[in-house]
């Protein structure tokens, strides 16, 4: 494999977030002129951030950039464009109102004097339709259009730019799988053009089909590359899926007991009518640690917004204690004894400029017990905050300090501490442990097994292998919002054979999967 | 009753009705333009009253209407610029600055004017100018026509070719196509390198610019000189009427024209022994229903799309 | 360990804060006083009038204080739509529709002493309440933009009250377009001979306790301040968002109307207003002075009344005219408002404190 054949490589790529985090470390990656390379990982990886770096959104602590062999230095988007470089996000860059023509050029439009050359704008989307074999109407509206013609329409946009390489990041999540035909013959002919296909994904069977190369991240490191037709599947899913670090959860085996939390045939759609659960059903039994694996966008964060009332739902029936719960309110759901540690805490977890006190008590305020005469309890208030901050070790200058001073470790310890001091019994937490340091992570753990041995249901979703495994007592994975395993019990559990069913390689049969249910 | 629509539809009252549409019209446009880009400018009340002023105080000084314009349309540039750096620069929340811009007006334009007049009531004292008037050849030779649509003051027909200035802009030129690409997504202008701060500092320096224009018919057109609180709320009628206009300069054209014809009617419906007051709700209460009757309608097409409850 | 010269996040972030307000204030006088140099043809005078004449007389002090009753009130309305974060401007029209209906009670009914006056006050709220509450019911129900609502409300509400004094409360023998006079019963007392310091000032400082006490101690106080934090974080949480901003908006036009009625029954002895009185608008700047909390509106408020009559003496006493406050009171605005204002002088103080931190071993 000659040097001169690489259009793009980057070389010894290391990054080092403030906060500590590494996401790159020393990764080499090149990639061949006129090929489609997947690059592939879990979340966390690290192929966000090698991205960002090669589109001008970050820049590495270490390493280079070489394009056809010149060494080059990418500092921003605009520089990563003149650089031939094109990246299609997974959130789309259009203005709905405006037609695909407008869209197209707009920073670089047309003109006619001192006129937008409205005309040209549309010759120019239609020749460069035409070119790349896209079929797109130029004059359509884009808020018309579907999800797969509004990616039809950013992959054009990035190449009428010059985009020689082209970086597209998870393409096929959103689109249904005609739509996903379709992209794949307009890459192919992309690729027959000349042009160089970067393709983020999970989607192995995809890759299987459209990819030539895959590059495999883990852990910041780039673990592999090779050709794509001389890895199968499984080889991939070993790879991407590897534990580095065995974790040492102490924690004494489950006794469930009865079931809490029962789901049945629930579906549901994202706001441009794609299915994101299908049909899933199962319990969830008092006294156990119930995960569900996957690969994010596979439909947990809708059932996690689901059970917790923050998402309506209308089709199948989630219960809590034999109580339907569609038509409840969040105050009502949780006054069922649940609680919730979100997925996203600065947003939903938390009001950043309040106090820890505020934030503390945010789901009991208006409870008897804190209030007298109107007024509320202020010493009482107190007291218990002192208490949790000091049984949950938040690292802080006292309860009045406005919690966004708080690092991300103590923030969720905040966090954890409200939702689990309520007594809950049923708690739902989505991603406890992600982007906070070790000392915390640990001490959340140890609180989730504690509530676990007090009788308590914990239903974990999280995308870090290591810790759904070792954590969970039962384990559901989901694939593209359906249960495609169940295991009961996930002590012999290989990393190996979860990443296969993460990704689709392998899936249960029906009644293997159908003991998750223990309720009539 | 009779007398009332005889005299709705009598040449006078249509012309009266241009003639009363015109500041509306043109605070009506900027608020369109600042609305499109994210940077809704609520201080075109204020911008109105300086460059009222300042109009007149200048066309005084230099002997001279247009120059007198020139002051005033100055004055709303240096507004445009001030407010766009309170809000982009210094964060200040847009509908705040344009608050601030109203309360300074209100009071600094009395306080200017005493200070260089004495007079805190009105600036007769300035020997100001007015922009003249314009008799259209040909068209005020037309029969009914030609009583209504000539001999407006020079600024009445600027409105109404702003008007076509400020379509042209949205959608002919690229700025235009800037200003709706950064209202409607700033993160697809960001994406393109689309500077979203140069094209919101240039969108309100425009919308100064015409509310410096309104503001400068009102006492160099509208009435010859200056006195105290003379916008007397048209720069918030003007939101109304933008509000109502459905995003698109013809439609505001359209709704200024509504008000414009209600702030005519409210003097002639007198005769009618209707309250004026309740005349002079009509066009306030109209635009609560509007906006009532738009919120609705998109919430309904939401739900059938799917992406509400 | 000696001499501590770190400080807790919390002091840094308050000292900051009152930095902020102290320079913003500071700017906005100096401009003041650059405009009266120019204006004036003796500005040393005119300066003396504008700064210390309110506290040369007892009357002069006595118009302070009688201003700061209705900016009180004001600032109280705003600073809970505020907290709640809504741009309600319908405050305006509530202080307004407070003194119709305080003007309604007062010449239409026949009560008691004291009890008329209550009552008077109760109605001028429910007036306040019933315009305020209109821009959040289409706001919860139908997403409609506040902000022009409202505006557009407090026209409404100027012209039924202009139609209710002409066509309802109209004396002919007033020789002003004004209502019938009020009776005894229904009249705030002078409080402060000499002054026309009426005893609604009571009603104030009492409203600022209350508004203190509901906005930070009581469940629904809480619960308006979270959702203007966070609105995700209060749905997330149970707290009910759309009843939320409906009672922020309730208090809100509630302490406009008693706000409007106190100031008509302490200051007038007929209903007499035909135009909108303003103290909405200087609640907002009111509120921003007092980072919307009550325990402060009663300084910011005493502050912009000083300021107020100040400019008034010195108007009287020169060439200058009063309004040169509203000047000052846009630049306060603005200044407070824009979150960047000194913004690379907070970062120093801030990566300073921690430098002391690290070097006290406090912070690990």
């Amino acid at each position: 494999m000659a040097d001169a054949d690489n259009v793009l490589v980057m070389e010894n790529i290391t990054k080092v977030y403030p906060n500590g985090f590494v996401a790159n470390k020393n990764v080499d990656f090149s990639v061949r002129k006129g090929e489609i390379h997947a690059l592939v990982g879990e979340n966390g990886a690290g192929k966000s951030t090698l991205m960002k770096i090669l589109f001008g959104i970050e820049s590495p602590d270490t390493g280079r950039i070489l394009l056809n062999g010149q060494e080059v230095r990418i500092n921003n988007p605009s520089s990563a464009i003149k650089y031939g470089i094109g990246m299609v996000h997974q959130h789309f860059m259009l203005a709905p109102s405006l037609t695909v023509a407008e869209n197209m050029v707009m920073g670089i439009e047309p003109k006619n004097w001192f006129l937008f050359d409205f005309a040209r704008a549309l010759q120019m989307t239609k020749d460069i339709a035409e070119k790349y074999h896209f079929d797109i109407d130029p004059k359509a509206y884009v808020k018309d259009l579907s999800v797969g013609q509004k990616q039809k329409v950013e992959i054009l946009k990035a190449l009428l730019r010059g985009a020689q390489i082209l970086i597209l990041d998870e393409p096929t999540a959103v689109l249904t799988p005609q739509e996903t035909g379709e992209l794949f013959v307009q890459l192919k002919e992309l690729k027959k053009q000349g042009h160089t296909i970067i393709f983020i994904s999970h989607k192995l069977r995809e890759i299987k089909e459209i990819c030539d190369r895959i590059t495999i991240l883990r852990d910041g490191r780039s673990v592999g590359e090779a050709n794509v037709e001389e890895m199968s599947e499984q080889d991939i899913s070993d790879r991407m899926v590897g534990r580095n670090v065995v974790l040492n959860i102490q924690k004494t085996p489950a006794e469930p007991k009865e079931t809490i939390l029962s789901i049945r045939g629930l579906s549901a759609v994202n706001q441009f009518g794609k299915n994101v659960l299908n049909d899933v059903s199962f319990d969830v039994r008092k006294g156990e640690i119930f995960g569900i694996a996957g690969i994010e966008g596979n439909g947990q964060s809708e059932l996690a917004e689901i059970i917790t009332g923050l998402r309506p739902y209308s089709k199948g029936s989630v219960k809590i204690k034999n109580v339907e719960i569609q038509n409840l309110s969040i105050r009502k759901i949780r006054e069922l004894k649940t609680s919730h540690v979100p997925e996203d805490r600065m947003t939903f977890g938390i009001a950043g400029d309040a106090s820890i006190e505020e934030n503390l008590i945010s789901d009991r305020y208006y409870k008897k017990e804190y209030n007298r005469n109107g007024l509320q309890k202020a010493k009482k208030i107190s007291r218990e905050t002192d208490s949790d901050i000091s049984e949950y070790l938040v690292k802080c200058d006292g309860r009045e300090q406005p919690i966004r001073m708080l690092s991300g470790g103590n923030i969720q310890k905040v966090v954890v501490a409200r939702e689990f001091s309520s007594g809950p019994e049923l708690i739902l937490v989505d991603q406890p442990t992600r982007g906070i340091d070790v000392g915390a992570t640990e001490f959340v753990r140890k609180q989730i097994v504690k509530l676990r041995d007090g009788g308590s249901a914990v239903v974990l979703i999280s995308a870090d292998l290591n810790e759904v495994m070792e954590l969970s007592d039962s384990l559901i994975v989901l694939y593209e919002g359906e249960i495609v395993a169940y295991f009961p019990d996930t002590k012999n559990l290989s990393e190996q054979e979860m990443g296969e069913y993460m990704l689709g390689v392998k899936r249960m049969p029906p009644d293997q999967i159908g003991d998750v249910i223990h309720a009539k | 009753m009779n007398s009332v629509v005889a005299t709705i539809f009598s040449a006078n009252f249509l012309f009266s009705v241009i003639r009363l549409t015109t500041p509306i019209l043109l605070a009506a446009l900027a608020a369109l333009i600042t609305d499109r880009a994210g940077v809704m400018n609520i201080g075109l009340e204020g911008i109105m009253l300086c460059s009222a002023l300042t109009g007149v105080v200048g066309s005084a000084a230099t002997h001279n209407a247009f120059l007198g314009l020139m002051f005033a349309i100055l004055t709303g540039v240096v507004l445009g610029l001030i407010m766009a750096y309170s809000a982009l620069n210094l964060k200040a929340d847009i509908i705040l600055v344009g608050i601030a811009v109203n309360l300074m007006a209100s009071g600094g334009t009395i306080f200017v004017l005493y200070s260089i007049c004495g007079d805190k009531g009105n600036s007769t004292s300035l020997k100001s100018l007015t922009m003249p008037s314009v008799s259209l050849p040909l068209i005020k030779d037309i029969p009914v026509l030609g009583s209504i649509l000539s001999g407006h003051n020079l600024l009445t027909y600027l409105a109404f070719l702003c008007v076509f200035l400020i379509w042209l802009l949205l959608y002919k030129t690229p700025l235009g196509l800037r200003i709706r690409v950064v209202g409607e997504n700033p993160n697809a202008a960001e994406s393109v390198g689309i500077n979203v701060r140069k094209v919101q500092y240039i969108v309100l320096v425009i919308s100064g610019i015409l509310a410096a224009v309104g503001g400068a018919y009102m006492s160099m057109g509208y009435m010859d000189k200056f006195s105290r609180d003379m916008v007397a709320g048209r720069g918030f009628i003007a939101l109304a009427a933008e509000a109502l206009g459905t995003g698109t300069p013809a439609g505001i054209m359209g709704s200024s024209l509504i008000f414009g014809a209600a702030d005519a009617l409210a003097t002639n419906l007198q005769v009618l022994d209707i309250p004026v007051q309740f005349v002079q709700m009509i066009p306030y209460a109209l635009t609560i229903v509007g906006l009532i009757i738009y919120s609705v309608s998109r919430i309904r097409k939401e739900k059938k799309i799917g992406i509400s409850k | 360990m000696q001499n501590k010269r770190s400080y807790s996040s919390k002091t840094i972030e308050s000292r900051f804060e009152v930095l902020r307000v102290a320079t913003a204030i500071g700017i906005s006088l100096l401009v003041a006083l650059l405009l009266i140099t120019f204006a004036s043809k003796q500005p040393l005078n005119a300066l003396k009038w504008f700064l210390a004449g309110p506290i040369l007389t007892m009357r002069n002090f006595g118009n302070v204080l009688e201003l700061f009753i209705p900016l009180t009130f004001g600032g109280l309305s705003i600073a809970v739509m505020f907290q709640c974060n809504q741009f309600n401007m319908a405050a305006e029209g509530s202080f307004f529709l407070g003194g119709l209906g305080a003007g309604i009670i007062a010449v239409g009914i026949k009560m008691p002493a004291g009890i008329h006056a209550a009552a008077a006050i109760a109605v001028g709220a429910l007036f306040g309440v019933v315009l305020c509450v209109i821009p959040a019911l289409m706001k919860v129900k139908w997403k409609a933009n506040e902000v022009v609502s409202s505006l557009m409300l407090n026209y409404v509400a100027l012209f039924f009250g202009n139609y209710v004094l002409q066509y309802m409360l109209f004396d002919p023998d007033a020789g002003y377009n004004a209502s019938h006079i009020f009776p005894r019963s229904v009249r705030l007392p002078v409080i402060i001979p000499r002054t026309g310091v009426h005893a609604g000032i009571f009603l104030a400082i009492i409203m600022v306790v209350v508004t203190y006490l509901f906005l930070y101690r009581t469940k629904w106080g809480y619960a308006i301040r979270i959702t203007g934090q966070n609105q995700n974080f209060a749905k997330y949480s149970g707290i009910g968002v759309g009843s939320t901003i409906i009672l922020s908006q309730v208090a809100g036009g509630a302490l406009a109307g008693i706000g409007g009625a106190t100031q008509v029954l302490g200051m007038y002895t007929r209903f007499s207003w035909t135009t909108l009185p303003g103290y909405g608008w200087d609640g907002i700047l009111i509120s921003i002075l007092a980072n919307n909390n009550p325990k402060f509106i009663p300084l910011a408020a005493f502050f912009l009344a000083y300021l107020r009559v100040g400019a008034d003496i010195m108007s009287r006493r020169s060439d200058v005219a009063p309004e040169v406050v509203s000047i000052i009171q846009a630049i306060i605005v603005v200044l407070i408002a824009g979150k960047m204002f000194l913004d690379t002088y907070k970062h120093k103080m801030i990566v300073k404190n921690s430098q002391e931190q690290v070097k006290e071993g406090s912070l690990t």
